[in-house]
């Protein structure tokens, strides 16, 4: 039964997807119903299977039957729970906003596109194969073309070719990183890989220790961090408003695929005997999450519209995690991980709720839009100044929201770190410049009104008409006070979800029940002594 | 030989996707990323080691080659062959969005404005 409805948070969104290609715009409200309720079935189920306790040890299902390493593996523990959960409040919030707003009807088939890429999303976040998470890459970067380009429009075209361009590079060293492990390592699940790891030839460590850090630069473009990450103000910048709230969590695939095949497949391993794994990554994440958050951070002051900043506030989040990530083979472990948990559900519930309040002002605010200049005022300009300031606020990690407390277990953490010093250095300058940008915006933005008389064209609006979606724009700080009241429960969980992480033998075990199997590892040996019949 | 053959193959099908990807139009950019994936098909395929007279069954003869880089190379060509398609829609909507086929869009325009300003004192 568990297995079943694991099973379900990745099959209903591609059955959805083929139903929904049917129907598309010949019966809208069909269309919006199905994806509404698909969206609201994946929440429902994945939050009730981590508050029933199945993804406290991992919970592997094999795909026809096939034992690891021999067919494809889906694993669900806490991480890929906690992943799949975010994913539907993030879709929930967007798909709620593109139907209130109408935003859905821009162009055809969002609702299939909508669902393909939460298809691709849970799929990526359960798999345990290299080469299906690679698939799943590609189902969900074909979903995100789509629906980025959905509504069209001139930047938009420009800045989608430069995303798919980036990411098809991306997808072809993906390739040659798995295939290069696969021809020298002889597998391609992650557990497996792990086991077999230490028994590499001595003359295949190179290529294996240049595939995985092909493999990571895959991730960290997925994952926008530097210098991989300028794509990503443009694609999210001028995707419609739904895609880039939706695209939130998109960025957070790349970051669970680092920490998924840092704390699984390269923890506490040797390369052949030659190359220690646990330290191979993990300083590098380190030094790029201070120098993205730092750049991010600068981004931030120089953007002139509001999406923009939220893009690279994005950046920033991005940078923070990795910072986090890096100071796992410090002494504080288990705290770098919570912490990074803590911030990561902070900033993809906002960082959506932040885009889709830039897409109020956007439709609001006259013709300047969400551009960074004086303007009549919008209407709700006081409510929704007010969130402007707490959505600043908690991106920008002062007290006392959700962004604060992550940083603050972040920063607990590096206390004993050698690079104590310039952590705390970027972490608290780039806060600084964060929220010096963020108030100047919001300065310009809300104080700075003025009506404009003799433009009637630029009159504002008057203040009480209705303003659709903007509960959606809400709902997002309510779950960040929500994770302020509840933080102890939330963080006791984290802990706990952390020593999961950081305990890869049981996801090991959970996998690869019998160890290795076939200690030869070159392919081509790879039948001879299997005789087909494990079951 | 082969083997030396196969590499050269796969470095001169890459090296060259990477210079066309580095282009400035949209049609040397999605040749440039065909290329890539040739190069890269072949070098997934090449993974399994390369045989001759070996069938990809266990058993019909005495040495099998390995089914699996078959499969995922075949796996790749399909997604590869899905995103050239795309990629090409796209460039064509880029072009006849943006007026030209440059990959930010620009160059045209700014010849444009780089000719109008010496056109400017004559008129």
């Amino acid at each position: 039964m568990t297995a079943n409805l694991i099973s379900l948070l990745v099959l209903l969104p591609i059955a959805l997807t083929a139903i929904l290609t049917m129907t598309g715009q010949r019966a809208p409200t069909l269309s919006r119903g199905l994806s509404l309720a698909g969206v609201i079935v994946l929440l429902v189920v994945s939050v009730g299977l981590l508050l029933g306790g199945h993804g406290d040890t991992p919970r592997v299902i094999e795909l026809g039957s096939w034992a690891a390493p021999f067919g494809i593996v889906w694993v669900f523990d806490r991480l890929s729970g906690l992943m799949v959960v975010l994913t539907s409040v993030v879709a929930l919030l967007s798909l709620v906003y593109a139907i209130r707003r109408d935003e859905d009807s821009a162009g055809p088939h969002f609702h299939a596109l909508f669902q393909a890429q939460l298809f691709g999303l849970n799929g990526a976040f359960l798999t345990g194969d290299l080469f299906n998470l690679f698939v799943f890459f590609e189902v969900l970067l074909l979903a995100s073309y789509g629906l980025l380009l959905h509504g069209s429009g001139r930047k938009r075209t420009r800045a989608g070719f430069h995303y798919v361009v980036v990411n098809l590079i991306g997808s072809t060293l993906f390739l040659f990183a798995v295939g290069a492990l696969y021809g020298t390592v002889g597998s391609l699940n992650l557990a497996d890989i792990t086991l077999k790891l230490p028994d590499v030839a001595p003359d295949a460590v190179p290529i294996v220790t240049t595939a995985i850090f092909l493999l990571f630069t895959v991730f960290l473009i997925k994952g926008a961090a530097f210098p991989l990450y300028l794509w990503l103000p443009g694609a999210y910048g001028y995707a419609s408003i739904p895609v880039a709230a939706l695209f939130a969590i998109m960025t957070k695939v790349g970051l669970y695929s680092v920490l998924r095949v840092d704390s699984v497949m390269l923890s506490g391993n040797t390369v052949g005997g030659l190359v220690e794994t646990t330290t191979l990554i993990a300083p590098w994440l380190l030094w790029l999450g201070l120098i993205t958050l730092l750049l991010a951070a600068l981004g931030v002051v120089a953007a002139r519209f509001v999406r923009r900043q939220v893009a690279y506030l994005i950046i920033a989040s991005v940078g923070t995690i990795l910072i986090a990530l890096g100071l796992v083979t410090g002494p504080e472990r288990e705290m770098a991980l919570s912490g990074a948990l803590f911030y990561w559900i902070h900033t993809t519930v906002l960082s959506a709720g932040f885009f889709l309040l830039a897409g109020l002002m956007m439709r609001h605010r006259s013709q300047a839009g969400d551009e960074i200049e004086a303007a009549p005022p919008m209407p709700h300009a006081i409510l929704v100044g007010s969130l402007f300031f707490a959505y600043a606020i908690a991106m920008a990690g002062l007290p006392p929201l959700t962004g604060f407390f992550g940083k603050i277990i972040i920063l607990s953490a590096a206390l004993d770190h050698p690079l104590l010093a310039p952590i705390f250095a970027v972490v608290l300058i780039s806060g600084l410049i964060m929220v010096i940008a963020l108030a100047r915006a919001g300065s310009r933005l809300f104080y700075q009104s003025q009506a404009t008389p003799g433009h009637p064209a630029d009159r504002a609006v008057d203040g009480k008409g209705p303003m659709p979606g903007l509960g959606m724009a809400i709902l997002p700080l309510a779950l960040a006070a929500l994770m302020v009241v509840g933080a102890q429960p939330l963080s006791s969980w984290l802990e706990q979800t952390a020593g999961q992480i950081a305990q890869p033998a049981d996801y090991i075990d959970a996998v690869m029940p019998h160890g290795v199997l076939h200690p030869e590892t070159a392919p081509g040996k790879f039948g001879q002594d299997y005789d087909g019949g494990h079951h | 030989m082969t083997n030396l053959a196969i590499s050269l193959l796969i470095g001169v099908l890459t090296g060259a996707g990477v210079y066309l990807v580095l282009r400035a139009q949209t049609f040397p950019v999605v040749l440039g990323l065909t290329l890539m994936s040739y190069g890269v098909n072949l070098f997934l395929f090449t993974m399994g080691r390369l045989h001759t007279a070996a069938p990809a069954v266990v058993g019909a003869t005495e040495q099998s080659a390995d089914a699996l880089p078959q499969a995922l190379v075949l796996t790749a060509i399909v997604i590869a062959f899905a995103m050239t398609a795309f990629v090409i829609v796209l460039a064509l909507k880029a072009r006849a969005a943006l007026g030209n086929d440059h990959v930010d869009g620009t160059h045209i325009a700014q010849a444009n404005r780089v000719l109008n300003r010496h056109e400017e004192p004559r008129a």
